[in-house]
C-alpha cells in the first residue's frame, strides 16, 4: 500500500467515512470553499484620505519611511532626493512596469530586469496595499520579479493611493478579479526584513532589505 | 530527532542550576508576554476572532481526508508534485531522492520543525548533501554542533549575546563582534552566498490553502522568501493537519498568528506560493514538491486529543507557561517544548517515552487562555495523565499512594482525622520558621524550595467553624 493510501485510509477510518457521510461532507466543503465572507475584522475607516493616513502610520510603525507625491511624473525626482539624503547609490534595478518614467532626468540610472546580488537599490510598484497593517502586496510575473524587493539592501516601492484597500480580504478579491488564479508568488511586505533571534532584540536587515521607502502617488 | 524526554527531571534540574540560562530566560519572558498583550489590543473582537480561527481549523480536521484530497488536486493543477510520508524516515528518503534527481549538492533551509522531527539534516549529510539552516536562530544552533532548538519561534532563545559573539568568532574566524547588528550582518554575509548557490530550498508550511493549492509562509528575516525564490527546486515539508479552506480563512488566522507568536500585527513577510515559475519569469523555482507528513497525526484524528490538531505553532503557550519560563525548552527533550510539547511529544513520540511531560504543568490554564485556536491544553494534559495511569505507566509508589488516598477519601470521618493529624504534624515539624526544609515522605518537593507548613486548622475545620458562626449571627 502506498503511504498516501495508508495515511488517508487511517484518517477515513478514524472519521468513520462512508459513501453517505462523504457526500454530505463534500457538499459542506464545497460551500466552505465558495464562501467569501471575511471573519471578524478590526475597524478600518474606508474614506480614501483615512485609508492613506492609516497605511502611512502602520507602514511607519513597521519601520518603513513614507512620502506622498501628487503624480507619477514626480516619482523619479522624489526617489533621487531620498537616495541622495541617505547617501545611497543612484543606480537601481527596477520593475519593467516602471521603466517608462523619466529616470534619467532625475539623475538615476535604472535597468529593468531580474535582481542580482550586486544590486544595491531595487525599485518596485505593488499590486495593491493593505491599510489595516501597512502592508504591500506584491504579485510575481515576468514584469514584476520577486527578487527586486528582496536582494537589494534598499527597497523603494511606488504605491498608488487608489490601490490602498482596507483589508487583506479586499486584496484577495482584487487578485481574483484581475489575475483569475494566484501568481507563483504573492509576497506581503511590511517594512524592512528583521530578526530578533539574538536576545529578542530587533535588528533591521536580516536577509532582505535594511530599509523600505514608500512613495505614495495620490493621482 | 532523538527523544530525550525521559530525562526531563534531570534536565529541568540542570536548567534551574544554570545561572546563564536563567538570566536569558528571564530576559526573553517579559518581551514575548508584553508584546503579545499590546498587539492583541488592536483586534476589536479578539474572542470572536479566536472562535472564528478555531472553527476554521475544526472545519478541516473534522473532514481531513476530503480536504487533503482537495488540496492535493489543486496543488497538482498548479504544477506541483505532492508526496506523502508516513514518518520521519520516509521524509528523509523522499527529500534525498528529490535532491539526487535534480543533482542537488546544497540545500538552504527555512525553519521547519517537521524536519527537526525527522532528523532530516543528518540524513542529508549522510547522503553527501549539505543542509544550511538560514533562520538566524537555527543557523546559530547548526554551527554550534547542531544543538537542538529550545523554542519553536526563537530557537536560540537560551543563548546570550556573549554566547553568539564567542561562537561566530570561533566558527567564522572573524574578529569577535559584540554588537547584535554586526553579528547579524556577519551571518547575513555568510548566508547570502549559500542562498545564491544552493540548488534546492526547503521550507515548512504555516498553512496549506485548499482553495488555491498554495503554501503560506510567515517569516521576518526574508530567509523564507530567499529559499523559495532563488533555488531551482523548492520542497515544502508540512504536517497533514495544516490545510485551511480559503484565502479569507488565511487572513483571519493571520490576524492571530504573528500577534500570538512575536506580538507583531503582521510578520514582516507573508508569502503565498502557488506552482512553479513560468519560462519567461526571472525568478522562482522550476520544481515544487509538497511532502505531506503523517508522523502520528493521522492517529490523533477523531480521537480524544483531536483538538490538538488545530495548533498553528505560534508558541504563545510556552511563552506564557510558568514551567517553560523557568526551565527553558531543552529540558522537554524533543522538538516541541512547553504545554504544546507536553501534549505533542506523548502523541507523536510515544506516551511511554515522555512520562514526565504531562506532569510538567501547574494546570494554571495560562496556555489555554492565550491559545489563538482555543486548544484546552490543561484538559489534554489531564487526559494524558489519566492514560498513563490506565496503562500502568506511573511509578509503583505513586500508584499505591493514590490507592491509599482514594480508600481514605471515601471515608469522610477517617479522612478528617487524617487531615487534622497531618496538619498538626506538619506544623510541629516546621517549628518556628513555619516552613519545612525537608519533607521526609516526599523529599523531591523540598529539594529546590521550602514547603510552607499548614498553620493548625484544616479546611474542613475552618469551614465548619464559619458555618457555625454564620448560624449564630443569623
Amino acid at each position: 500500500m502506498s503511504s498516501r493510501e495508508d495515511i488517508l485510509g487511517r484518517v477515513r477510518a478514524a472519521l468513520h467515512r462512508n459513501a453517505g457521510n462523504a457526500a454530505v461532507a463534500r457538499e459542506v466543503m464545497m460551500a466552505a470553499l465558495a464562501n467569501r465572507t471575511p471573519g471578524p475584522q478590526p475597524a478600518v475607516a474606508c474614506e480614501p484620505q483615512a485609508l492613506l493616513e492609516r497605511f502611512r502610520v502602520k507602514s511607519e510603525q513597521a519601520s518603513s519611511t513614507v512620502e506622498v507625491v501628487a503624480t507619477d511624473a514626480e516619482v523619479p525626482a522624489a526617489i533621487a532626493k531620498y537616495l541622495a539624503a541617505m547617501k545611497l547609490p543612484t543606480t537601481a534595478v527596477v520593475w519593467a512596469s516602471l521603466v517608462a518614467l523619466d529616470w534619467a532626468a532625475a539623475g538615476l540610472k535604472v535597468e529593468a530586469r531580474g535582481a542580482r546580488d550586486a544590486d544595491l537599490v531595487g525599485i518596485t510598484g505593488c499590486f495593491c496595499a493593505v491599510a489595516e497593517t501597512g502592508t504591500l502586496m506584491m504579485t510575481s510575473s515576468p514584469d514584476t520579479p520577486a527578487a527586486v524587493s528582496l536582494l537589494p539592501e534598499t527597497h523603494i516601492a511606488v504605491v498608488r493611493a487608489a490601490r490602498i484597500v482596507p483589508y487583506m480580504e479586499d486584496a484577495w478579491n482584487l487578485a481574483r478579479a484581475a489575475l483569475g488564479s494566484l501568481p507563483r508568488a504573492v509576497n506581503f511586505i511590511s517594512g524592512p526584513s528583521r530578526t530578533g533571534d539574538i536576545e529578542q532584540t530587533i535588528v533591521l536587515g536580516a536577509h532582505g532589505p535594511y530599509r523600505v521607502h514608500l512613495v505614495i502617488v495620490e493621482d | 530527532m532523538e527523544i530525550k524526554s525521559m530525562r526531563f527531571k534531570a534536565n529541568a534540574e540542570a536548567s534551574l542550576a544554570n545561572v546563564v540560562l536563567q538570566g536569558n530566560l528571564k530576559n526573553a519572558k517579559g518581551k514575548f508576554v508584553t508584546k503579545r498583550a499590546e498587539a492583541i489590543k488592536e483586534i476589536d473582537d479578539f474572542e470572536g476572532t479566536r472562535d472564528a480561527a478555531a472553527a476554521i481549523r475544526n472545519k478541516v480536521i473534522d473532514n481531513l481526508d476530503l480536504w487533503l484530497e482537495r488540496f492535493e488536486t489543486r496543488a497538482q493543477e498548479t504544477g506541483a508534485t505532492v508526496l506523502w510520508a508516513k514518518d520521519g524516515a520516509e521524509v528523509c528518503r523522499l527529500v534525498t531522492e528529490i535532491a539526487r534527481k535534480h543533482g542537488v549538492t546544497k540545500v538552504t533551509k527555512s525553519k521547519s520543525m517537521l524536519s527537526e522531527e525527522a532528523g532530516l539534516n543528518q540524513a542529508l549529510e549522510a547522503a553527501g548533501i549539505q543542509p544550511v539552516e538560514t533562520d538566524l536562530g537555527e543557523y546559530i544552533l547548526q554551527v554550534d554542533n547542531n544543538e537542538p532548538p529550545s523554542h519553536i519561534i526563537a530557537p536560540a532563545v537560551h543563548k546570550s549575546l556573549d554566547d553568539v559573539a564567542d561562537l561566530f568568532h570561533k566558527v567564522h574566524g572573524t574578529p569577535r563582534k559584540t554588537e547584535i547588528p554586526a553579528l547579524t550582518r556577519e551571518a547575513r554575509e555568510v548566508l547570502r552566498g549559500h542562498f545564491l548557490s544552493a540548488e534546492m530550498g526547503l521550507s515548512g508550511g504555516n498553512f496549506l490553502v485548499a482553495e488555491t493549492g498554495s503554501v503560506a509562509l510567515v517569516t521576518n528575516e526574508g530567509n523564507g522568501r530567499m529559499v523559495t525564490t532563488m533555488p531551482k527546486v523548492h520542497v515544502v515539508i508540512t504536517g497533514i493537519e495544516k490545510v485551511i479552506p480559503t484565502l479569507e480563512d488565511l487572513s483571519t488566522l493571520m490576524r492571530l498568528l504573528p500577534r500570538s507568536a512575536t506580538g507583531q500585527s503582521i510578520s514582516n513577510y507573508f508569502s503565498i506560493l502557488t506552482g512553479v515559475k513560468k519560462p519567461e519569469e526571472h525568478d522562482g523555482p522550476e520544481h515544487l514538491y509538497f511532502v505531506l507528513v503523517d508522523s502520528g497525526r493521522a492517529d490523533v484524528v477523531g480521537g480524544e486529543f483531536h483538538e490538538m490538531l488545530r495548533c498553528i505553532r505560534c508558541g504563545a503557550c510556552m511563552n506564557h507557561c510558568p514551567v517553560y519560563q523557568t526551565i527553558g525548552g531543552h529540558a522537554y527533550g524533543w522538538v516541541y517544548p512547553g504545554p504544546m510539547g507536553s501534549v505533542l511529544t506523548p502523541l507523536y513520540a510515544g506516551i511511554e517515552n515522555s512520562i514526565d511531560l504531562p506532569h510538567a504543568a501547574t494546570l494554571c490554564n495560562q496556555c489555554g487562555v492565550v491559545c489563538p485556536v482555543k486548544i484546552p491544553l490543561p484538559d489534554l494534559l489531564r487526559k494524558l495523565r489519566e492514560k498513563q495511569t490506565d496503562a500502568g505507566l506511573r511509578p509503583l509508589t505513586e500508584r499505591i499512594g493514590l490507592r491509599v488516598w482514594a480508600w481514605v477519601a471515601q471515608r469522610p470521618a477517617l479522612y478528617g482525622l487524617g487531615a487534622r493529624v497531618g496538619a498538626r504534624y506538619l506544623k510541629w515539624l516546621a517549628g518556628e520558621d513555619k516552613s519545612i526544609r525537608l519533607l521526609p515522605t516526599a523529599p523531591e518537593w523540598t529539594r529546590g524550595r521550602d514547603f510552607p507548613a499548614p498553620q493548625g486548622k484544616t479546611f474542613r475545620e475552618l469551614y465548619a467553624a464559619r458555618q457555625n458562626s454564620a448560624k449564630g449571627s443569623a
